[in-house]
């Protein structure tokens, strides 16, 4: 049995089974976490197994008789759709055992319909790269945004939730458009709808960058880059943490599939001016989801901009692999994608990591503002260590996985200066700069989230009591961590698996230069110019911190204590008397530099309390400029469009049959002119 | 058999053209009466003149698949149809006579202008098609927009519904003299979705009546968003 085939008849099927299962049975909650979900997870490891081979195998299709009449599925696996597949299995496998755990504590939604929306969601993400032809694709991508949509809604029941899933439906449907009539225009040129047939689409012309533009904007929309971001820091918060993980983690990984798909695969033309415009999309969405991520006081808002950072880190990626192959420089294109790749796997790995955290700190404690937690790592210890590896790969310090991915893109913009057009080679070491910048303060964000949540005091008293993750939870937490971890240690493994992908969109890969080095050694271009051993860091990191922990416990807290004991003293103590939570720092206060450097782009409301108020309030928010240079013209300007064409709409019948005459009878007159 | 009717027809354009023109007169005729009474039965004297005409091109052409379209017209057009209406108007007791929007002379003098567009833009038309009815396009399509505007001046719901009907018969008058008719499969759609309407409009006449106490679509104005 092929690889596609095992996918077709194992992984598939088991999931939508499952959900119709569930459906069937859909008050049994002990059947449906306990059973059910870990059953998904299973299919997920058995589907990460698969795609692992398929990275490596040659391409395979099929044709399914689905759909309509005349117009069947095409299906192909190859190695990039492989590459995203184990992604999606890998992530998949973590968060439904996560999930089985966590959904049982929660209310609202029905088990039963939560199980057959999310085991759909899962098949639809499948689908969508493992199509072969536009019709198909169009299905699978608008099944995943109905699904999720609907996962996202699942407290319907809260008007704020309500409006986040409208704007993301709105938003996923404008998307959806633009990827549409960018399919139409292959398919139309090329006179079939098959991902074959488009191949064959002309390099040159005005038609190749219409047809990307629209894709770009439509996968864009999807991937949440500057300026149609705006759904997703409101539909993370809203949806329950599983399924953000999962939206933020693999979903919008699927519009970067596209972007590949379509940019590198479909597209054969080379325009040095489509990877620019990709760097600038992405440095935008990268700035500007760093800074926001940072001033956030909201736990999965914060993460919620800093996915759309590292949706843009990944789409500079991109961008720079496209303006190496449009200057024929295939290595170093290969280079800049491996990293964009790598990325994308880190962010699978580590955003799932975070949002599960803040899913098992909400359960815990009701709380997603971070104004009002704090200190739990005394009740929540193991939560909060898996939260501190997701941190730190979030922040990109090595040696986990967020590290290798962000000095690789690095790598790739030392090589620019080599390219042979004037003002590129110029402006994109400066870019290199505006990069370490962004990986610097999402560091920063990093620091925050974990500082403000688990360290220090709690500021609230129901926090003392907040208890640890559950066994379920606890196993997709450590699923992630280490593979934050492995990912992290192992980056030769990882660049000779991104290997494949790069070699079948760009004919090149860098897993000849690498393993020229021994395992234990990353050099992607040349020994001689940059290298990165994670195994001799993590190696060395994992003897001297015991070290300086032991020394410091034996010498330092020795001396101390008359009696060998720990002593424990109350955190950011300072000498002072008296002190209570309130006297640490606050989420608000830890950013306010941050605020104040970038006061420019920001868009802060205050209010002070008066000194007569007699219930003093003080209120500090960030808003999203986009909503005002953006958004509400727009809105504006379809109201006024609609306001327009209403006079049209009277009411009576005949005055609408009048409309219908009048068009026919021009339409006759003017055929027969 | 249909080489006998070939022998007993002789001068099938004949026929063809005298059932074209009292097509079009009943045309005029139903866009002029105010009784639902007669318009249903002028409705049915045009199905009638609708199926002779099929009929004898079927005859004339010896092209079967016309002779079913024939026989759907004769079981739709002229039994099924006026039935339905006559036991409708009954149960609804509106015999009585109808305004309309637009007075009668002025609805008259524009459909005769309907008529001359309808020939000036039918005459490119026929001169590319090969059949015999070639000559009667023009009039096919002055009856569709007469019962168009038929529709659009009469201000009660089954006039209305009447003069779809008559819309569809024409349509059905142009695509025989046209092209010897549509494939079987397409006739056979239009014919259950006449079918499908009627008894949608039949529902719909009784949800507006208790609505409104009328049957005047003047009222369903009130519907409409603010």
């Amino acid at each position: 049995m092929s690889i596609l085939d095992a996918i077709l008849t194992i992984v598939l099927p088991g999931w939508l089974l499952i959900g119709i299962v569930g459906l069937a049975f859909p008050f049994r909650s002990r059947l449906i976490y306990g059973v059910l979900f870990p059953l998904g997870a299973l299919l997920g490891a058995v589907l990460a197994l698969c795609a692992l081979s398929g990275i490596v195998a040659a391409p395979q299709t099929r044709v399914l008789a689905l759909g309509l009449p005349d117009l069947p599925f095409h299906l192909r696996l190859d190695a990039l759709s492989s590459f995203f597949l184990f992604l999606l299995g890998a992530a998949s496998t973590g968060i439904s055992i996560y999930a089985g755990g966590y959904f049982r504590r929660g209310k609202g939604a029905i088990p039963g319909l939560l199980c057959l929306l999310y085991h759909i969601f899962l098949a639809s993400m499948v689908c969508v790269m493992l199509t072969d032809d536009g019709y198909a694709f169009m299905i699978a991508w608008e099944t995943m945004a109905l699904s999720s949509f609907f996962l996202v809604t699942s407290d319907h029941r809260i008007p704020e939730i309500r409006r986040a899933g409208f704007l993301y439906l709105l938003v996923a449907h404008i998307g959806a458009v633009g990827i549409l009539l960018s399919f139409g225009l292959m398919a139309g040129n090329a006179g079939d709808y098959t991902f074959d047939a488009m191949r064959r689409f002309p390099e040159t012309g005005i038609w190749p960058t219409l047809a990307f533009l629209l894709a770009l904007f439509g996968f864009g929309a999807k991937a949440g880059i500057l300026p149609l971001h705006v759904w997703l820091p409101e539909a993370h918060p809203a949806a329950p943490s599983p399924v953000s993980a999962m939206m933020s983690g693999v979903m919008l990984k699927t519009a970067i599939y596209g972007l590949l798909r379509v940019g590198f695969d479909l597209l054969h033309a080379k325009y040095w001016w489509w990877g620019l415009l990709l760097l600038v999309l992405g440095f935008a969405s990268a700035i500007f989801g760093v800074i926001f991520s940072a001033v956030q006081t909201d736990m999965k808002r914060l993460l919620a901009y800093s996915s759309i950072e590292n949706i843009g880190i990944i789409v500079i990626g991109i961008g720079l692999a496209l303006v190496f192959k449009a200057f024929s420089l295939p290595l170093f294109a290969a280079l800049a994608l491996t990293a964009a790749l790598y990325h994308c796997l880190n962010h699978a790995y580590f955003k799932s990591l975070l949002f599960l955290c803040t899913g098992t700190v909400l359960h815990a404690t009701g709380e997603r503002n971070l104004g009002k937690l704090g200190g739990l790592i005394h009740s929540m210890p193991r939560v909060a260590w898996l939260a501190l590896v997701g941190a730190l790969a979030a922040a990109g310090l090595p040696p986990l996985n967020g590290f290798v991915s962000e000095w690789l893109m690095l790598q790739g913009f030392l090589f620019t200066s080599g390219l042979p057009q004037g003002y590129l080679h110029m402006l994109l070491p400066v870019a290199a700069a505006a990069f370490t910048l962004v990986t610097a303060l999402s560091g920063f964000a990093m620091v925050k989230f974990f500082g403000i949540v688990f360290l220090g005091q709690p500021r609230e008293e129901n926090l003392l009591h907040a208890h640890d993750a559950g066994r379920h939870e606890f196993f997709g937490l450590v699923w992630f961590g280490v593979g934050c971890v492995l990912l992290g240690v192992f980056p030769n493994l990882v660049v000779a698996l991104i290997d494949p992908v790069t070699r079948l969109l760009l004919d090149n890969g860098l897993r000849d230069v690498v393993t020229e080095n021994p395992w234990w050694l990353l050099a992607p271009i040349s020994r001689d110019r940059a290298s990165y051993s994670a195994a001799i860091f993590f190696v060395s990191l994992a003897l001297f911190v015991p070290l300086v922990f032991w020394v410091v416990r034996r010498f330092f807290h020795g001396n101390l204590d008359v009696y060998g004991n720990v002593k424990r003293v109350p955190a950011w103590d300072c000498g002072f008397p008296l002190q209570t939570s309130r006297m640490q720092d606050t989420a608000e206060g830890f950013s306010q530099p941050i605020r104040r450097v970038f006061a420019s782009f920001l868009q802060h409301t205050r209010h002070h309390p008066s000194a007569f108020d007699s219930k003093p309030v003080y209120r500090s928010g960030v808003e999203d400029p986009f909503w005002n240079w953006l958004y509400a013209p727009t809105a504006r300007l379809v109201e006024y469009g609609t306001r327009v064409v209403a006079f049209l709409q009277h009411g009576r019948i005949a005055i609408y049959l009048l409309y219908g005459f009048i068009t026919l009878l021009i339409l006759l007159v003017m055929t027969n002119g | 058999m249909i080489d006998f009717l070939a022998r007993v027809l002789p001068e099938a354009g004949q026929i063809i053209n005298l059932c074209a023109a009292l097509m079009l007169l009943l045309g005029f005729s139903m866009l002029a009466q105010r009784r639902i009474l007669t318009l249903i039965n002028l409705f049915l004297l045009q199905g009638i003149a609708l199926f002779v005409s099929i009929l004898v091109v079927a005859v004339s052409t010896k092209q079967s698949h016309l002779l079913w379209s024939a026989m759907i017209t004769l079981a739709l057009k002229v039994v099924a149809l006026p039935w339905v209406l006559h036991r409708l108007i009954r149960r609804l007791s509106v015999k009585w006579d109808v305004e309309t929007l637009l007075n009668i002379p002025t609805t008259m003098l524009v459909g005769i202008g309907l008529v001359i567009v309808a020939f000036n833009v039918a005459t490119p038309i026929s001169e590319l098609s090969g059949t015999v009815l070639r000559s009667t396009i023009g009039i096919a399509l002055a009856c569709v927009l007469l019962s168009f505007l038929m529709m659009i001046t009469r201000s009660k719901a089954v006039p209305q519904v009447i003069a779809f009907l008559a819309m569809e018969n024409g349509l059905f008058f142009a695509a025989t003299s046209a092209t010897y008719g549509m494939p079987m499969v397409v006739e056979l759609g239009i014919a259950l979705d006449v079918m499908v309407g009627m008894v949608i409009f039949g529902v719909f006449f009784f949800q507006i009546r208790q609505q409104f106490d009328s049957l005047d679509i003047r009222q369903m104005e009130k519907a409409r968003e603010e």
